[in-house]
């Protein structure tokens, strides 16, 4: 494999582990601002409809990581699909739920807030804080906070993303892009003569390619 | 289920395109409006009957303790071929989400009737068509009011959404529509032919709040409201989902007792009657 190539897939690569671990950061953080006995981030996965844990913070933690459920089901689910915040402050032990719960938690929580993670017009996921501490009533200021998490975590979750297609398409053989990555690591290893020569064709491949792009363009 | 136009459709004169000289006659309005408007004019003494309620959502529990029966239920499915239909909805409520809002507007306005359209609780792929095609239909029926504690992100759905919400407001069905607590663009509670529910955090269900600062029209309660769950049981939640039903539920006591009010006039009436404006003391 080339330095280059190699050098874009560590970038690929590397981006992911930082914004995963962006992504524990907040969950972290926001348990221990609300005082939550856990936290966690599910991403919808578009090509199964289902909800998968990508950070848990607290109760569940690192064996949840990975975990998918129905989208169709479920209060995150439901959180997901409204686009609507939703806080449950006392759980009636309803087996229908606790079956829920557990699949989608880890454990029976007694009361739980969710958020859909909104990016530009996509639903990327959900946040979810679990258990926060009872003797104060939920408040507004409080969903506001929680808000604010949101846009955080949806933020990083696009970006985790994107990382992941960028190293998707890297990692696909016959992909155009993943060709270039294996051009750049040729010209990183050839000769200075080599190198000139290929310059000069990579500039005239993009001179011909610019040309054949602009009539199509004129005609919209 | 028979398609019911709104009564003044059958009227052949109205909707008037424009007024020739001697005609005002036609376009009287039939409420007769107090010097001042309270309260107790728009609801003293409602009970919502003869409004028909439609709680778009995720289905409702027939028969839970809060809820007690519907004037009906169907289901929206999108078929294997792309194709959106209505069936009778033997399943009740999927996750809950319906069946809480279908108790709060029972709570408020006890006699009038619920109808439940399905469009959620068959995962995200295919919500936005399937949201879509219920609120079509909703909106087909005549419903005076439809509650949609829902929103969509997608700009694909925004400009249909538009049209629907607007067609609803002259046909006289009343859109009440869950807002965002955050800056987000989602729909349809940003048109303003809906009617855009936030949340406060007063216990009494009746509170409610004109805000001068939209997109969020208006604020009901919304923090710690007793809800209906699954089978049968009770629990206490919060957010602008059940804000939504309050307004609903106050909107089906107005028409209630002024059948002949136009969506544009019951926001007027809304908004005369909020609890920051003269009317609501």
């Amino acid at each position: 494999m080339s330095d280059l190539r190699a050098a874009v897939a560590a970038g690929a690569l590397g981006s992911e582990e930082s914004y995963r671990a962006l992504l524990q950061s907040i969950v972290e953080v926001a348990r221990a601002i609300f005082g939550a006995r856990a936290s966690s981030v599910f991403l919808h996965d578009e090509s199964t409809d289902e909800l998968v844990f990508e950070a848990v913070a607290g109760e569940g933690s690192e064996e949840l990581i990975g975990r998918r459920f129905s989208s169709s089901t479920g209060v995150a689910g439901w959180v997901l699909v409204t686009r609507q915040p939703l806080v449950i402050d006392e759980l009636e032990q309803d087996p229908r739920f606790a079956r829920e719960a557990a699949e989608s938690t880890g454990y029976v929580p007694k009361g739980l807030m969710a958020v859909p993670l909104l990016h530009a017009e996509r639903a990327l996921g959900v946040l979810e804080v679990l258990d926060r501490p009872q003797e104060a009533a939920f408040s507004l200021k409080e969903m506001e906070l929680l808000g604010l998490f949101a846009n955080e975590a949806a933020i990083a979750l696009d970006l985790l993303q994107r990382a992941r297609e960028a190293r998707a398409v890297l990692q696909e053989e016959d992909g155009e892009a993943a060709a270039l990555a294996r051009l750049a690591g040729r010209l990183a290893e050839a000769e200075p003569e080599q190198r000139e020569a290929a310059r000069r064709l990579l500039e005239a491949l993009e001179a011909f390619l610019a040309a054949s792009d602009s009539p199509s363009s004129e005609s919209f | 289920m028979a398609k019911q136009e709104p009564a003044h459709f059958g009227d052949p004169s109205l909707p008037a395109w424009s007024l020739p000289a001697g005609s005002a006659e036609r376009i009287a309005i039939g409420v007769e409006w107090p010097e001042r408007v309270t309260r107790d004019w728009a609801i003293g003494g409602s009970t919502g009957e003869g409004v028909r309620v439609c709680i778009l959502d995720s289905g409702v529990e027939t028969g839970h303790p809060l809820v007690g029966e519907l004037d009906g239920a169907v289901a929206v499915v999108k078929t294997e071929d792309g194709q959106i239909e209505f069936n009778e909805d033997t399943e009740g409520d999927l996750c809950g989400h319906g069946t809480a809002c279908a108790g709060i507007v029972r709570a408020i306005a006890p006699k009038a009737g619920l109808f439940s359209v399905r469009v959620l609780g068959a995962g995200f792929k295919g919500s936005g068509p399937v949201l879509l095609g219920g609120l079509r239909w909703a909106i087909e029926q005549g419903f005076d009011v439809i509650n949609m504690s829902l929103s969509t992100t997608k700009r694909q759905f925004a400009e249909l959404l538009h049209e629907l919400a607007d067609s609803a407001y002259f046909r006289r069905t009343v859109l009440v529509a869950s807002a965002h607590n955050m800056p987000v663009e989602s729909y349809p509670w940003r048109f303003s032919s809906v009617i855009s529910v936030g949340s406060h955090e007063e216990p009494d269900p009746l509170t409610f709040f004109y805000n001068p600062a939209p997109p969020v029209e208006f604020f009901a309660r919304g923090v710690g409201v007793e809800i209906a769950w699954l089978g049968g049981s009770t629990i206490r939640s919060s957010g602008n989902s059940f804000a939504t039903p309050h307004i609903a539920a106050i909107c089906a006591l107005i028409m209630s007792k002024h059948p002949e009010l136009t969506p544009f006039q019951l926001k007027n009436v809304l908004y005369l009657t909020a609890d920051n404006v003269g009317g609501g003391k």
